[in-house]
């Protein structure tokens, strides 16, 4: 269990440009569950996943994990037990290490790190059989570097990398946005595999809202740090597409968008 | 002859040095003008050992040490004092030269700016790795005069090993990956900030290690002989890495060695040319920026948000 609670966040405070982002923002997910979380932009989507890995720190409030207050840990530690990909597939993977490489920085996470080899020769089969599936072709090109892969090649070796080992928290920000809509959909299709197997608990920024409504089993919509929409299970399923957009559009008109 | 020699033997030396601000400069990405100091700082320590009649090797190992110590430094006042880059290593640079004149001086109560140690040919007073009587006279007659660079040459492979092998590590492996994308580093759940001062650490060690070095083969320190030694080692590795860098099977390390070769025998050719050598740094700066505006070397970080 996820929680956070009565969390404030005011960026630039005592300046001109002073943006609250949260006041007393309260939100509680369940282990094992999938929430999707749409918005328009600067509803503060990514400033909670910002909240909840560590890379910002709120002004007020705590946040928990199964009681454990985690508000001050750094963002480091908590990487422990949170996997997150990025919307920019850059910001995954280390562009000039190679596949192999890149998979086996991922494979000793959490262990200690000194002088042994960086690749285990015993585990290369392993990572060839976690590749294999993608159907990217990128089991055959384990010493190729990062760099020269495409965007949707990294962001699927990206989501490996995070998910390897055995994490509580899938924390996805906007993951597929800056890909083309297939490989978008294959991206898409692991994930939800991912979660599945390892039974993660996944919180999903996204702005398509196909992918919000398909999957997933809770349905968040932010607006102005709050949550304007808030539907789980059975009732999560009894929303469309359509009626999610409508919602989206009179949210907009009221900020005069 | 003697110039080719004593170009490669120059060059070999200052291999050493090109290799520590490979670690800085192009795999963390840090631009570590502590490099200036702690080039001096080896030397400094070394000539004092010499000259108390410590062992030219331990000389050496102390130099190194006391280099890792100045880069240890220089990490902490950038990740723990939340310094710029740029900044922490020019505090340090700056504290070095006063450090340096202490050292030289022997004591804290004055500085000194050189000092030289050289041996008459009836006495071998001071004893430096290159006139070690038992190591030198190991060698057969025909290698002799070929000693200085023999050794020199074994200490740059032994280094470059060194390093090959640390890079293939865990540790070399998340250092590799610090200066790629320290988002990464984070999400591996390390602290960035640790294994940016162990390669600071390393490299800085390296540097001493050079000017440790220089300062047995000339028998001299001279407080003086820091200045442009970032612009010499990053010219080095900027030649060694556009002539070789994209040949994947050249190693880094090896491009920052020749790179350094190359970088010597142009030095060479402007003494040849009749460059009076009070324009030394002169030609150091010239070569530098002919080097960097040929090469079309930019920021890195650009690539990240390409």
């Amino acid at each position: 269990m996820l929680e956070m609670k009565g969390i404030t966040k005011i960026y630039n405070p005592g300046t001109v440009q002073e943006l609250c982002i949260f006041q007393d923002f309260s939100l509680s997910i369940e282990t094992g569950g999938f929430v999707s979380v749409v918005g328009s932009n600067g509803s503060g989507k990514t400033s909670m996943l910002n909240l909840i890995c560590g890379s910002i720190c709120p002004d007020g409030g705590s946040i928990l994990i199964d009681e454990r207050d985690i508000t001050r840990e750094k963002e480091f530690r908590r990487a422990r037990y949170i996997g997150r990909v990025y919307q920019n597939p850059a910001l995954g993977t280390c562009p000039s290490m190679t596949i192999l490489e890149n998979l086996s920085l991922a494979d000793h996470k959490g262990q200690k790190q000194g002088l042994r080899a960086g690749t285990d020769r015993n585990r290369v089969q392993g990572y060839r059989d976690l590749l294999a599936p993608l159907g990217l072709g990128l089991e055959n090109m384990l010493q190729s570097k990062v760099g020269t892969l495409s965007g949707g090649q990294r962001q699927a070796l990206a989501l490996l990398m995070s998910t390897m080992t055995p994490i509580s928290f899938l924390i996805l920000d906007e993951h597929t946005a800056a890909l083309d809509p297939k490989t978008a959909d294959i991206i898409m299709d692991l994930t939800d595999r991912i979660v599945r197997e390892k039974h993660l608990t996944a919180i999903m920024v996204t702005h398509n809202l196909r992918y919000a409504v398909q999957y997933g089993n809770r349905l968040i919509m932010m607006h102005q740090g709050k949550a304007v929409l808030d539907q789980a299970g059975a009732d999560k399923e009894n929303v469309d597409i359509d009626g999610l957009l409508r919602l989206f559009n009179e949210i907009s008109i009221e900020c005069g968008n | 002859m003697s110039i080719i020699l004593n170009t490669l033997e120059q060059g070999l030396i200052y291999a050493i040095m090109a290799m520590g601000v490979l670690i800085t400069y192009s795999i963390l990405d840090f631009p570590d003008l502590s490099v200036d100091g702690t080039f001096p700082l080896g030397a400094a320590v070394s000539a004092v050992m010499i000259v108390n009649g410590h062992s030219p090797v331990l000389a050496l190992c102390l130099a190194a040490a006391a280099g890792a110590i100045a880069g240890l430094l220089t990490g902490l006042v950038h990740v723990r004092l939340k310094v710029r880059d740029l900044f922490s290593g020019i505090i340090m640079m700056t504290a070095l030269y006063a450090v340096n004149m202490h050292i030289a001086a022997g004591s804290l109560t004055m500085g000194r700016a050189n000092l030289t140690f050289f041996n008459t040919p009836r006495q071998m007073k001071y004893v430096t790795i290159f006139d070690n009587n038992g190591l030198v006279n190991a060698f057969p007659e025909f290698l002799r005069p070929y000693s200085t660079l023999i050794i020199v040459l074994a200490i740059v492979l032994l280094v470059k090993l060194l390093l090959d092998l640390f890079l293939k590590t865990r540790a070399g492996y998340l250092l590799r990956a610090v200066g790629d994308n320290e988002t990464v580093v984070t999400s591996l759940a390390q602290d960035k900030g640790n294994i940016k001062i162990m390669g600071l650490v390393i490299a800085n060690a390296f540097v001493a290690l050079s000017g440790a070095v220089l300062c047995q083969q000339q028998h001299t320190f001279e407080i003086s002989m820091g200045t442009g030694s970032i612009a010499m080692a990053l010219a080095s590795v900027i030649i060694g890495l556009n002539l070789f860098g994209r040949l994947s099977f050249v190693k880094g390390t090896t491009a920052a060695i020749i790179g350094s070769i190359i970088y010597k025998a142009c030095v060479a050719l402007a003494i040849q040319a009749g460059v009076p050598s009070s324009d030394m740094k002169l030609v150091t700066a010239f070569l530098f920026l002919i080097i960097l505006s040929i090469s079309g070397v930019q920021r890195k970080k650009a690539k990240l948000h390409a």
